[in-house]
């Protein structure tokens, strides 16, 4: 029995989702600094003006 | 409602405007409306895609259907920061912001076309996006309607109106920008009304252990209609197997409830979101991969804290109503009878004193009561009467006191449910009655949050499906001149939803987003993932994937998934009969998600039809995957 729970297919997801979120932690702490980019600059008329009262 | 409320709410709304205005006069261009310029904080990013993804779907239908299937629900948490969130961010995240950055697409469709050099998969996708989304936006309503109706004391309909309505000015006015804005405040506020739910609820019940412990012992009160499609208690899984061929009732349902909630709920949506158009987008919201790894802390801390907590304290809400729920209460009726139609199953109906006895033989008895807060003009409210229930009679001018000691899905039941209850106001009342009053009023701005971001993000989708991914593309209209179209498009999405919305209630809510993710992920998951990982895929086998994928997740909920098709009804219209599996096969293919069938199907297509036809043009190929632009644009 995990947490007051017996069933491992019900403790199981509990604890797993538990895991999930500390390894998203984990994985952005670590990665925190990497990744850095300069986006390429796009080129059609999406990037002007609408000219029109949004 | 009383002063503090209607000021919280006030000020919460006026948050909420000042972002969208914000999103509006920030709002410079289409780059701007479509995918928020392209420069979104992580934070503003993760919070916009956590609260995104969690609506009152979410905290509402699904933590209701926890409250009826257990917490075996949980592996739909497992999933939804494993796959929604871990998977999304650190695999898919990337590859679709780089390439919807380098062929400058703004939407999900608009990418696909990209991609595969064709007008006709933008087109088909954003026609599958514009009319099946209001199903999931009117699901997300109801869940919103369900809890702010009764407490404003307006209508269901009303409800409906005002929240459709608020939400609709800032997403034409601000664009993403506002709508990202928005989110994030909203997703603030989620995060800390889910903790106070789960500390609370846990230390109403004695703590963790203890609280799960009770609803284990629990297990023998597990009312029959769930027994009988394998439910084995709220914190055990429910039987699995698979129904051999003719066998007779009851054996033929008994493994129901396993591919229900694995099938449907736990893979229809937890495989289901990495196929979210709405969250697709917002990977092409960000400058670089850095802010996508420094997002996916905040996305799995949050969807945690919403899932997690809503499965969770949907399961256990059983604990609170059969052992410690006490109404205090002015009883109208100690015997209410309430009729459940000639077969038992029908939706209840009070029944007038001269009923006939017949009649009044099958009706179910309940206790009629109003709360002390409620005039006497005020619809009753009732509760199921069973040998447990306790009733304390008031002494002059003291107020009666009820213990039902009734299982969440059982205490749900009244008027306009069935004797199954109506698992969508489950959690509703558990804060109702569990709760403090000052946390209703945190908890209904959770909920208006949560439902406004979904939405928000909903009708943003849908508009830019019609306008820039439909219109745009066949008006030849780009920039500012595909907007107002965009903002035609959000407009007539809600009225699609709204009307739905006003017809469809009652254990819809989980339902009906459940299906909205299976066709997104049958239909747009192969082609996405293949497109953003397999030069060689080819346009033939985009199209191929779509189609089949469609077809088949349609075919099913029609024709083959019991719910769905006798829900829909054509199957029913066609060939008079609720479902079309044959009777000398297993009767649990009626409970086997479209899913499970179609994304393998569509998948497979892929590959195959990759394989066999012509790959593309090299020099496209690689112009998509980083390169130098090949010749004109499209």
């Amino acid at each position: 029995m995990v947490l007051g729970i017996e069933d491992p297919g019900v403790w199981l997801a509990y604890v797993l989702s538990l895991a999930c979120a500390a390894l998203c932690v984990g994985y952005g702490i670590i990665h925190w600094n990497k990744g850095l980019e300069q986006p390429a600059k796009p080129d059609d008329d999406d990037d002007e003006p609408t000219g029109v009262d949004l | 409602m009383d002063l503090l409320t209607v000021v919280l709410v006030i000020l919460y709304l006026m948050l909420t405007g000042y972002l969208g205005y914000l999103g509006y006069i920030q709002t410079k261009n289409a780059t701007d409306y479509l995918v928020a310029g392209r420069s979104a904080h992580p934070a503003v990013m993760a919070l916009s895609y956590g609260a995104t993804f969690i609506s009152t779907s979410a905290i509402v239908g699904f933590g209701g259907v926890a409250a009826n299937f257990g917490m075996g629900l949980l592996w739909l948490t497992v999933l939804n920061i494993g796959v929604g969130i871990f998977v999304a961010f650190v695999f898919l995240g990337n590859p679709t912001r780089r390439m919807g950055h380098h062929v400058d697409a703004h939407t999900f469709p608009e990418l696909i076309a990209k991609r595969y050099d064709s007008r006709f998969l933008q087109v088909a996708c954003a026609l599958i996006i514009f009319c099946f989304m209001p199903l999931y936006a009117m699901a997300v309503m109801v869940g919103g309607a369900e809890f702010i109706g009764p407490i404003f004391h307006i209508s269901y309909d009303s409800a409906l109106y005002i929240f459709a309505l608020i939400v609709a000015a800032y997403v034409i006015a601000g664009g993403l920008k506002g709508v990202m804005m928005t989110d994030a405040l909203q997703g603030g506020i989620m995060l800390v009304g889910m903790i106070i739910l789960l500390v609370a609820t846990y230390g109403r019940l004695g703590g963790v252990t203890p609280a799960h412990q009770a609803l284990g012992a629990m297990h023998d009160q597990v009312p029959p209609f769930l027994k009988a499609i394998g439910h084995q208690g709220w914190t055990a899984m429910p039987k699995f197997g698979f129904a051999a061929p003719q066998t007779p009732m009851p054996g033929a349902v008994e493994y129901h409830l396993w591919w229900i909630l694995v099938s449907t709920i736990v893979m229809g949506v937890g495989i289901g979101v990495l196929a979210q158009p709405q969250l697709i987008v917002r990977f092409m919201t960000v400058k670089s991969k850095q802010a996508l790894n420094r997002a996916v802390v905040a996305g799995g801390v949050f969807i945690l804290f919403m899932t997690g907590v809503a499965f969770t304290v949907g399961a256990l809400s059983n604990v609170y109503f059969a052992q410690q729920e006490t109404i205090r209460c002015r009883i109208v009726e100690e015997a209410a009878w309430l009729d459940p139609g000639a077969d038992g199953k029908g939706k209840l109906v009070v029944l007038p004193a001269t009923a006939d006895k017949e009649t009044l033989a099958r009706a179910k008895r309940f206790v009629s009561f109003r709360l002390p807060d409620e005039s006497d003009e005020a619809p009753l409210n009732y509760v199921l009467w069973t040998p447990q229930m306790e009733i304390e009679r008031g002494a002059e001018g003291a107020l009666d006191v009820v213990r039902p000691h009734l299982v969440a899905a059982l205490r749900s039941a009244g008027p306009g449910t069935t004797l199954q209850g109506n698992a969508d106001a489950i959690i509703p009342a558990y804060v109702r009655h569990a709760m403090p009053r000052w946390f209703g009023i945190l908890f209904l701005l959770t909920l208006l949050s949560a439902a406004m971001s979904t939405m928000s993000s909903q009708f943003h989708t849908m508009g830019t499906a019609l306008g820039r991914d439909v219109f745009a593309k066949y008006s030849q209209k780009r920039g500012s001149q595909s907007i107002w179209v965009t903002q035609l498009g959000v407009v007539a999405g809600i009225v699609v939803a709204l009307v739905m919305g006003k017809y469809v209630r009652g254990n819809i809510i989980a339902l009906a987003t459940s299906i909205f993710f299976g066709l997104c992920a049958s239909s747009f998951l192969p082609m996405l993932v293949f497109g953003l990982f397999w030069r060689r895929m080819t346009k033939p086998a985009a199209v191929a994937s779509l189609l089949v994928g469609f077809l088949t997740s349609g075919f099913w909920l029609l024709f083959v998934n019991g719910k769905t098709a006798a829900g829909l009804g054509l199957c029913k219209a066609w060939f008079g009969k609720d479902h079309l599996v044959p009777a000398q096969w297993s009767l649990t293919w009626t409970v086997v998600d479209p899913l499970v069938v179609a994304l393998p199907l569509s998948v497979l297509t892929a590959v195959v039809v990759a394989l066999v036809t012509k790959p593309m043009d090299p020099a496209y190929v690689r112009y998509v995957f980083g390169g130098p632009r090949p010749g004109e644009d499209d």
